[in-house]
Order: structure tokens, then C-alpha cells, then sequence
């Protein structure tokens, strides 16, 4: 058992980072992430690890592209305008096959919009908000426990597939406090890095990143490998989990802080006899089609809860084809009209209620 | 270079050690293959070949990547010295890292990351390609272009009530507390050239001695942007860019306190 301790969701991305062995972090001020930043510059110095704040959030990202082309663990985060700014670079890391975690911990948009919780970044997130042909893995936590275990599972799948990685958090996630448990998570073995731009020193050829080869003469490889890769993924590293969907006549779609109040609901509701499960994507791409098709055969109804005005719920849609009723609930459905909002479980058993009496 | 072995020759002539033997692909008249060969014989003379890695920009000068034989990491456009940042600090300082930029590439779109990268203290060095035009993209001003000078975004002359005035970076650098070195030097004649390389020879020296951020701007004729011919071109950069961008050193420092 190791060391617990009460934390809050964005001091647990730190931990994470150290239990995976990053030691570099770059990164700059916004809220409602500012503790991620303010936790490395805290730890990395005391294990002999690299902290810079910097200018930006364009370099930030810059800075991980240069580390993580060393063949090092790197990361960074940011929340949603900060994120968005990263896209360009995002977009190059995935045409460089570079291995990169980046944390999104979402608020409120569009643009500036505010600094409190939402969760209106899933189509820039899981579609690749930057140009070209490329998506991100994103894994998307819901307690404080389960970020720590997913930025763990992050830094392993970006080495794996050398890709850009996005733990998709929120304001409410990062902020809370909870129970963590520390440990390390041993995923297996990993391809040697032995295309890092180090400095040639004592190897036989130089290193370029990306390739100079592919990169003057033939892109339609690089164009070949990263829709094969994309592929492997697919196949591979879908993740969602399941609860009381076996008997159900509905079900929640949700994921981040929205499933975690989707699962209380179910807790209230289940007592009162009325047949709701949830399923929660833990990746969102990959995105757990399969188990939503299949279930769509056997329930009327999905209720798809997200603090947006309808992003996932695209996804859902194209997963259910048709075969049972999509509902949303969303933004709207915040109990304030300020910023402030959020989606309580009455709303939500309200909502799962309406749709099993009346639909 | 790979050299061919014949016993019975003597060399008199070749390429410099660190460079790859690839053409450079740069239009007839064009200087930056003549600042790749000055980057290499910089780099041979300190011998850091093996240490070094290179950090491209986008820009004509990106396709040194080509032509110089260390590690190179491509940089998004103005992105240099953030990423050279990302490999220095992630490798405990030991790597030799130097960035490449042009005059969009730097005085435009990256002038933040550069004034940044030195008021953070790295030690790094930046050679700047400054071409007064945006060679790549067909000729249009940059920040650089001199006053009057006719390019395709500037057709009847850069009009400093329209468009501005030419950004001096090696004075403006030189300013920083952070700025161990900087200089500007041309590739215009023999003489400029080895002052050139001298140059380049200091702003390495700075980053491995630990002192600070080592900055070289060089004077480039591109006689794409300029529409003159190779000779013309040259004697553009003499006559009209020398005048506007004095040669010398702007900062020399042994330690920053």
C-alpha cells in the first residue's frame, strides 16, 4: 500500500507526472490550473527535475516539443484559452510521432469566457483542434484517484504510440479534494528512443526530428503511418467503464466531473427501482462506440449529461444510429445563470425521470 | 564531409567537417549557403560537432537542416529558441544548442520567444539571417526591409507611414541584461567573412563557458526578394544594408552580473 494523502485534482496531476518519472515540466499561470504549475515548480527542483514558467502558452508547448524531441518525459497543462493556443504545436508533435502528455483542465468558453468549470473543450480535445489529419489520444478522469492513475497510463501510451497525449480534466475535478493513494503503475516494456536529438556524441548516424528523409522526400509515409497508427490505437486502447447497464432501460452517457454526478444519481435513483445505468468513457479517443452500439440494441433511451451545449453527444448519436432516443442534458441545465453554474443530480434525476415516465 | 580516399592526392580543398555533402538547395546569388559553411566551420573549429544540435526555423534558412551534420530538432515558425530551451534544460545544460532564424522567423512572428529565451538567462545561440525580405514566400517586406526598398507587399517602396521601419535586433538584443554577446556581421567579402566567423566563434564561446545568450545577426543578400542578379545582389547588401546595419560587436561581456 502507499503513502495516501487529501489532495486536489490538480495536485494529483503532479503526482502522477513524478510516479510516471517526468522530471520536465513547462508551463504558465491560468486558472482554474494553477496549482499544476505551482506543484512542479514546488517538487521538480527537490528531485533534481527541470520547472520553467514560461512567457506563454505557445512556449510551453514549445518547450515540451524541444524536451520530449531528447527522448525525455516531459509535460505541460493549461485550461481552455491556454490550451487553445497550444493547438499548432500539438498538431506538429503528431506529425513528428513525438510522445507528449498534455493536461487540459476545462473551463468555461467560448474564448475568454470564464474561469470556472465546463466542459465545452470535447470537440477541439478529442477532433484535433489543430490542422491537418491527426488525433490525440484523450483520457478523461472523474476523481482525483483516477488522475493520478491516467496521467501514469498517458506518459506510457505516448511512448508506446509516440503521439500527443491529453488528460481531459475540469474545474471542479481540479479543485476538489479527495483521498489519494501513491503508487507506481508498471505498464510493461517500451520501444528504445533511438531517433532522440541528443547530440550524435558516440552513435554512427545524426538524428533529426522530425526524420529529414521522410520530411524532404516522402510524405505520403509519414501520411501512411499515422493513419495505421491511428488504426492500432483504435483497436487497442478504447476504455470505458460500465455501471448497472445489464438491466437497464436507460442510460447516461457521461465523462469527467458530469459522470461523477451522473453516478450519484444512479445511487439515488436505483433505490426508488427506477432501471438507469451509466456508461463513462474514460477514453474519449478512441471513443467507446462499440459498447454504446451495442447497448443502443436493448435500451430506448440515452441520456447524455455534459457540461456543453452538445459535443459528445454527437458522438453518442453516431454510435446509437438511430435505434434509440438521444437526449441531452446540458449548460442549460446549470442551477445558475452566472458562471458559477453547474449540474446538480436532482437536474439530472429529473431529467432520467421525465424520459423513462414520458418517453 | 565523406572525403574520397586517394593515396596519391594530396587535398588541398574540401568541405568542412560538419557539413553533410548534400546540396543546398539555395537560388544562384543566395548567401545562406555561405552562412551554413560559416556555421560549420565555427562549429569545427570549437570542435563541438558531436555535442551540438541544431534548432531549425521556418524559413529558408530551415532547410540548413539539410546541410549541417549535427542533431537537428524543426521548429515551428518563431519557435526557436523556446524549443532549444526545451533540449538544453531537459539535458542538464550539456548540449550545445543553437537555433537558426530568419528575419520573419525572429523579428516577426518570434521576436517574443527570442526576448524571452534571453531575459530567462538561457545559455543559447541564435544565428539570425537577416535578408530584409521574406525570401521563401516569394519576396513580401519583412521587419527588416529598408526604407524605399520595393517588395511584392511594398510595390512602390516601404512607406515608414504605412509599413514601419527597419528593427535592428543585434542593438536591440544587445540591451537585454541576459545578452552575453551579440554582433552583426556579412559574408560580402573575404575580410567580412572571417570577421563573420569570429563572431560565431564568441557567441558559441559565451554558451559554453556558461556566461549568457550568444546572438549573431548576418547581413544576406537574396536576390530572389531583391529581383537582381547574383553581383547586384552583393553589392545591394554592401552599398544600402551595410549602411542602414553597421558591422561590429554590440555586447562582449565576461560575466553577467
Amino acid at each position: 500500500m502507499g503513502k495516501k494523502l487529501l489532495i486536489t485534482g490538480n495536485e494529483a496531476v503532479g503526482y502522477g507526472a513524478i510516479y510516471a518519472g517526468c522530471r520536465n515540466y513547462f508551463g504558465y499561470p491560468i486558472t482554474p490550473q494553477n496549482e499544476v504549475v505551482e506543484f512542479f515548480a514546488r517538487e521538480l527542483p527537490k528531485i533534481g527535475g527541470n520547472f520553467v514558467q514560461t512567457e506563454s502558452e505557445l512556449t510551453s508547448i514549445n518547450m515540451l516539443y524541444g524536451a520530449v524531441a531528447t527522448g525525455v518525459r516531459a509535460m505541460t497543462s493549461s485550461s481552455s484559452t491556454g490550451f487553445s493556443l497550444m493547438q499548432e504545436c500539438i498538431a506538429h508533435m503528431a506529425y513528428c510521432s513525438l510522445p507528449a502528455v498534455i493536461v487540459d483542465v476545462q473551463r468555461g468558453g467560448p474564448g475568454a469566457g470564464s474561469t470556472q468549470t465546463a466542459q465545452m473543450d470535447y470537440a477541439q480535445v478529442t477532433k484535433g483542434g489543430g490542422n491537418g489529419d491527426y488525433y490525440p489520444l484523450v483520457l478523461a478522469p472523474f476523481s482525483v484517484q483516477e488522475i493520478f492513475e491516467l496521467i501514469q497510463r498517458a506518459f506510457y501510451l505516448a511512448d508506446k504510440y509516440h503521439h500527443p497525449v491529453i488528460v481531459l480534466s475540469d474545474a471542479i475535478l481540479g479543485q476538489m479534494m479527495e483521498n489519494l493513494e501513491l503508487y507506481s503503475i508498471n505498464f510493461g516494456p517500451l520501444p528504445a528512443k533511438d531517433w532522440a536529438a541528443t547530440g550524435q556524441g558516440e552513435r554512427k548516424y545524426r538524428n533529426t526530428v522530425p526524420n529529414i528523409w521522410t520530411f524532404f522526400n516522402n510524405y505520403r509515409d509519414i501520411i501512411v503511418n499515422l493513419g495505421k497508427k491511428y488504426q492500432e490505437i483504435t483497436d487497442n486502447e478504447v476504455r470505458f467503464k460500465t455501471y448497472e447497464i445489464e438491466d437497464a432501460e436507460m442510460v447516461i452517457v457521461a465523462y469527467g466531473s458530469s459522470a461523477r454526478i451522473s453516478l450519484e444519481t444512479l445511487r439515488r435513483l436505483r433505490p426508488e427501482g427506477y432501471k438507469v445505468g451509466l456508461i463513462r468513457p474514460i477514453t474519449l479517443w478512441p471513443f467507446p462506440t462499440k459498447i454504446i452500439r451495442e447497448t443502443s440494441h436493448r435500451v430506448r433511451n440515452f441520456l447524455v449529461v455534459e457540461d456543453s451545449l452538445g459535443q459528445l453527444v454527437e458522438d453518442v448519436e453516431f454510435a446509437v444510429e438511430g435505434r434509440a432516443g438521444v437526449h441531452l442534458l446540458g449548460s442549460l441545465a446549470r442551477h445558475l445563470p452566472t458562471s458559477s453554474g453547474m449540474i446538480f443530480p436532482k437536474t439530472v434525476s429529473e431529467e432520467v425521470k421525465n424520459i423513462l415516465c414520458h418517453k | 564531409m565523406p572525403q574520397i580516399d586517394h593515396p596519391e592526392r594530396e587535398l588541398l580543398c574540401g568541405g568542412p567537417e560538419s557539413y553533410t555533402g548534400l546540396p543546398t538547395m539555395y537560388c544562384p546569388g543566395c548567401h545562406y549557403g555561405t552562412v551554413a559553411r560559416v556555421i560549420c566551420e565555427a562549429i569545427d573549429e570549437l570542435g563541438i560537432k558531436k555535442q551540438a544540435i541544431g534548432v531549425a526555423g521556418v524559413g529558408c534558412h530551415g532547410f540548413m537542416i539539410g546541410t549541417i551534420a549535427t542533431d537537428f530538432v524543426f521548429a515551428l515558425h518563431g519557435r526557436g529558441p523556446g524549443v532549444a530551451t526545451g533540449i538544453k534544460r531537459s539535458q542538464g545544460g550539456k548540449p550545445i544548442v543553437f537555433t537558426i532564424q530568419g528575419d520573419g522567423d525572429l523579428a516577426a512572428i518570434g521576436m517574443g520567444d527570442i526576448i524571452n529565451a534571453i531575459g530567462r538567462g538561457e545559455k543559447l545561440t541564435t544565428i539570425f539571417c537577416n535578408n530584409a525580405g521574406y525570401g521563401t514566400t516569394g519576396g513580401q517586406m519583412a521587419p527588416t526591409t529598408l526604407l524605399e526598398q520595393v517588395t511584392t507587399t511594398t510595390p512602390t517602396g516601404r512607406d515608414p507611414q504605412v509599413a514601419g521601419y527597419p528593427i535592428h535586433v543585434a542593438e536591440m538584443l544587445a540591451m537585454l541584461r541576459g545578452t552575453a554577446y551579440s554582433a552583426r556581421g556579412a559574408l560580402t567579402s573575404r575580410k567580412n567573412y572571417n570577421q563573420t566567423k569570429k563572431f560565431l566563434n564568441l557567441a558559441f564561446q559565451k554558451q559554453m563557458d556558461g556566461i549568457g545568450y550568444g546572438f549573431v545577426e548576418i547581413l544576406s543578400a537574396c536576390p530572389s526578394t531583391l529581383h537582381m542578379p547574383p553581383n547586384k545582389a552583393l553589392k545591394w547588401v554592401e552599398e544600402y544594408m551595410i549602411a542602414e546595419y553597421p558591422l561590429g560587436e554590440f555586447k562582449n561581456v565576461k560575466e553577467i552580473l
